[in-house]
């Protein structure tokens, strides 16, 4: 089912466009002058150093966070202060958390189902039957009337994939998908992710995993105090970065 | 050298042996754990009894049951004859004797509605909720109140005993809950006016006695409404009650909103749901079910606290049994009203508190994340 809310883009617009992008905390600057262009089916994977403004980038794409100038186009709806327009735009993106930020309340299947029920207005069979199909594919359909709880790190992230899949989004957003978790569970996820990703979703990853992006990515977007450093395919990206500061990033951690 | 070994099939988990389990098991690990801990127990148990027992002697063994008036009773122990031969008074008040039917029959819809809804075998609990909350406040409105459907009219000056604190606390009860989630919500919200408006409603409520807030309700406000308009003395001592009790509610609600993870709301706006599908679906049971202690201590407090209606002439459960202590037939039997009074509280405000504690055991879904 594709997104019967909105006029979807055409297949030459962007899927997602930043222009002149601005944002701050009180009196610190911690987005400066973003501009950004997501195709459809684009993969891009957004790296820097802790405070780098990359998660803010990613959480200002579904008005999580508010920026105070530029333009935010997503599937062909602009960004503004309506509640509505914003609700129809995160209708569209699906989000992945670090923390995983599952309904601790709700069981598996429940937290899958709520917002396709009460947001879509989907008949409650029909949203088992489309999350049953999701947490299938993220492998985990065994454990759905389980509670959240329950389940380890690795699976409740994979259920979390689950839940923004089952509102049929155009664009997924990965906040860290893989920092909170133990170092045998990130495999897992990441084997998700990446499946994903060959299925021709347009997705944006903050992540460190340096691994993913050289398999998946189209671009991986170097970000440093609030600016995009540097935006190359992953081959470039990593084999001959230009600037010193990716040069020293990539050697901070790529270096051991 | 030893050989390498390796285990090749898992080892079967066991049930732990019966002397750890049940009343027995119990007994032995937390009473009679080694000489020294059974000499204490039975010390305990000696002090206890030698301290308890002139209680159960005055209140069950040398006391008088059974008869009708002051003659029955000896003068050994308790005569509970005091509380029988008024039992009906202090259950009904004032009320007429033919029209004590509406509040048995009331009595008994409440007593099913609560046993129905917090059962949780029972189906249908969505109907039967919906009927406690919208059909059940105007069935028992017009059946206790009277005046329509052929029905004698009994004003509400002739409401007293326990029906009138059990009107009072439930209405309390059901009025100060949703109030208080309004205002919590209220308070935390983005717009000022909103919150400002919340804010002060706790803050007044909160900062005024309970006394203070009956008296203005039954003294002061008939000197600001022209006379004309009649209002009812136990309705405003109701609203008094409601607003006071809700800036408590209130107030514990919102520090169970604190609790919730930003992430929470987040999450469940990723996923496109509005304001109020965020907190009516996601942070309010989560909200709710961590305060459970609290509102139920909200609960019995303000139960207890439906005795203060006395001082606006209001006759509760206390102050009807405290009215039949200057009865001439019966002077002299203080103790066994105020023993009765407080068993009567006891009994509610611990069977709220039991009810509570198995429901945060039942909500209770693992480990939060």
């Amino acid at each position: 089912m594709a997104t019967t809310n909105t006029a979807s883009a055409p297949a030459d617009e962007p899927m997602i466009s930043v222009e002149g992008l601005n944002k701050w905390y009180g009196d610190f600057h911690v987005l400066r002058d973003i501009d950004l262009t997501v195709a459809k089916g684009e993969r891009i994977v957004i790296c820097g150093p802790s405070g780098s403004g990359k998660s803010t980038l990613i959480r200002c794409l579904n008005h999580l966070e508010e920026h105070q100038q530029g333009r935010i186009v997503v599937d062909g709806v602009t960004m503004t202060q309506d509640v509505k327009r914003i609700e129809q735009i995160r209708r569209n993106v699906g989000m992945v958390f670090q923390h995983f930020n599952l309904f601790p309340h709700l069981s598996v299947l429940d937290n899958c189902c709520i917002s396709q029920t009460w947001v879509q207005k989907k008949p409650r069979a029909e949203a088992e039957k489309t999350a049953m199909e999701f947490l299938e594919r993220v492998r985990i359909a065994d454990q759905a009337h389980k509670y959240p709880g329950q389940l380890s790190g690795g699976q409740q992230q994979r259920v979390a994939i689950a839940r923004a899949l089952c509102m049929r989004p155009e664009v997924m957003l990965f906040d860290e998908p893989t920092s909170a978790l133990d170092p045998e569970m990130i495999k897992e996820v990441l084997d998700v992710m990446v499946e994903l990703a060959r299925d021709g979703m347009t997705m944006l990853c903050v992540t460190h995993e340096m691994g993913f992006a050289k398999t998946v990515a189209d671009r991986v977007i170097f970000m440093d105090q609030g600016q995009i450093i540097e935006q190359a395919p992953p081959e470039t990206f990593f084999n001959h970065p230009q600037s010193d500061r990716t040069q020293m990033f990539l050697s901070q951690i790529l270096g051991h | 050298m030893a050989e390498m070994a390796t285990r090749i099939e898992m080892i079967e988990a066991r049930r732990p042996p019966d002397l750890r389990r049940g009343v027995l098991g119990w007994l032995r690990a937390n009473l009679f754990d080694g000489p020294r801990n059974s000499v204490i127990t039975l010390c305990v148990l000696a002090v206890l009894g030698w301290g308890l027992w002139p209680l159960v002697q005055w209140a069950l063994i040398d006391a008088d049951w059974l008869g009708s008036t002051r003659e029955a009773c000896s003068g050994e122990g308790a005569c509970w004859v005091f509380i029988s031969a008024r039992f009906e008074t202090i259950v009904y008040g004032f009320y007429p004797e033919a029209a004590r039917w509406r509040v048995d029959t009331v009595f008994m819809m409440l007593g099913l509605l609560i046993a129905w809804l917090a059962i949780p075998r029972l189906p249908a609990k969505r109907w039967v909720g919906l009927f406690a909350l919208v059909g059940f406040p105007v069935v028992a409105y017009v059946l206790l109140l009277g005046g329509h459907f052929g029905l004698m009219a009994v004003p509400t000056r002739e409401w007293g005993g326990l029906m009138l604190t059990l009107t009072v606390a439930v209405v309390g009860i059901v009025g100060s809950l949703p109030l208080g989630v309004v205002l919590a919500l209220g308070r935390r919200s983005r717009m000022p006016l909103v919150r400002g408006v919340c804010v002060v409603f706790i803050e007044f409520w909160r900062g005024v006695p309970l006394i203070t807030v009956l008296f203005m309700a039954s003294v002061m406000l008939p000197l600001f409404v022209p006379n004309e308009v009649e209002f009812d003395k136990l309705l405003r001592a109701l609203i008094g009650i409601m607003f006071f009790w809700s800036a408590y509610m209130a107030e514990v609600v919102r520090g169970g909103l604190q609790a919730i993870p930003k992430g929470q709301e987040e999450a469940a706006k990723a996923l496109g749901m509005g304001y109020w599908r965020r907190m009516g679906l996601i942070v309010l049971p989560q909200a709710l079910k961590l305060v459970i202690p609290g509102i139920v201590n909200t609960f019995i407090a303000l139960f207890k606290d439906t005795s203060l209606v006395l001082i606006i002439g209001l006759f509760d459960l206390l102050a009807i049994i405290r009215s039949g202590l200057t009865d001439s037939n019966w002077l002299g039997f203080a103790t066994e009203g105020y023993v009765f009074a407080a068993l009567m509280f006891w009994v509610f405000c611990f069977s709220m508190s039991r009810y509570s504690q198995y429901i945060e055991r039942r909500l209770h879904t693992g480990h939060r994340n």
